[in-house]
């Protein structure tokens, strides 16, 4: 059991990192792409604003983490 | 060889030539200071494990449905992407320490020489650190080859450049007997996640049911446009500190990502 926990941190780490915020809004992103073309409306526009804006949220994160 | 074909084969290089660069860093530091054959029995034991992950893992991933494959995937490519992206735009404002082959070179050379005496014969610490160093910096590019290629189905070409990315360096490498410390990594790291959240954002899209205007047309504007908002981002934290000297102090430490020697 232990094992297999430590391997599903090493992979979650591997994949996700220290920003698990971003992980999440990807997944959500997605998500909502998806709910969108699903109703009939052209949805390529979601997966661009989310990223610009989770990446700008990541690197504001980290700035602010290291003034501290 | 189509567009998204030379995008996969250049982004699936770069990103094997950054890590290679620091793989061999690692072997150099033991083999010079311990034992070449040790150490190359470890390159060569980690080269072994990695094709064996990649063949097990490439045809199983292949296998599942195309919509499934690009949302699942492109979301996973994004996700690693973006960790690159970020990392790399911190070096590049000044946020966060920049590698330097030269310095980790000596890091890990102290270190070896330090690590008790050497056997005659097979020396179990060159062994072992050539092997970790490979196997973790291998792994992100088995996983880069993996959802790049199997997104594609062209997992072979895939590890073809990762193969062509090794040899150039490793020739480099033998050239200069020294770190590749004049390799620009930081660079090569910002375009390979400029790469990376491209064709994640690009794939996922599509996996999750949009159409992008133009089809694969669309990533010749995704990709300079990530490149765009990438730079702009890096000159305003630039700016920023520049402005508020006093709030920051210093460059960021490694992280956890780092310590665990698998570097983006």
């Amino acid at each position: 059991m232990t094992r297999v926990r430590g391997f599903l941190l090493a992979v979650w780490e591997f994949v996700v990192g220290d920003d698990w915020r971003t992980a999440i809004g990807v997944a959500l992103a997605l998500a909502l792409t998806a709910l969108v073309a699903a109703v009939g409306v052209s949805a390529w526009w979601v997966m661009p604003l989310a990223v610009f804006g989770l990446l700008a949220l990541s690197i504001r994160r980290a700035a602010r983490g290291s003034s501290r | 060889m189509s567009g998204a074909e030379l995008g996969l084969a250049l982004s699936v290089f770069l990103a094997c030539t950054v890590e290679a660069v620091e793989a061999l860093t690692i072997v150099l530091a033991v083999g010079s200071t311990r034992s070449w054959s040790s150490a190359m029995s470890g390159v060569g034991a980690a080269m072994l494990a990695l094709a064996v992950i990649v063949a097990a893992l490439g045809p199983a991933i292949t296998s599942l449905p195309i919509d499934v494959l690009r949302v699942l995937i492109g979301g996973l490519l994004l996700i690693f992407g973006l960790q690159w992206l970020r990392k790399a735009i911190l070096r590049s404002a000044g946020l966060k320490a920049k590698h330097d082959e030269a310095q980790i070179y000596e890091a890990q050379a102290t270190a070896a020489r330090a690590a008790g005496a050497r056997h005659d014969g097979f020396d179990g610490y060159a062994f072992t650190i050539a092997f970790k160093g490979v196997l973790l910096e291998g792994l992100e590019v088995a996983f880069i080859v993996l959802t790049f290629g199997a997104n594609q189905h062209r997992v072979a070409l895939a590890a073809a450049a990762a193969g062509l990315a090794v040899l150039v360096v490793v020739a480099a490498g033998a050239a200069a007997r020294a770190p590749l410390a004049k390799v620009p990594e930081n660079t090569l790291k910002f375009a390979v996640g400029v790469m990376l959240s491209s064709f994640g954002m690009f794939w996922g899209a599509e996996g999750a049911g949009a159409s992008w205007p133009g089809g694969d047309a669309a990533l010749l504007a995704i990709i300079p446009g990530v490149l765009i908002v990438a730079i702009a981002m890096s000159k305003r934290v630039a700016r920023t500190l520049d402005s508020a000297p006093t709030a920051h102090s210093g460059p960021l430490t490694a992280d956890s990502t780092d310590q665990a020697t698998v570097s983006v």
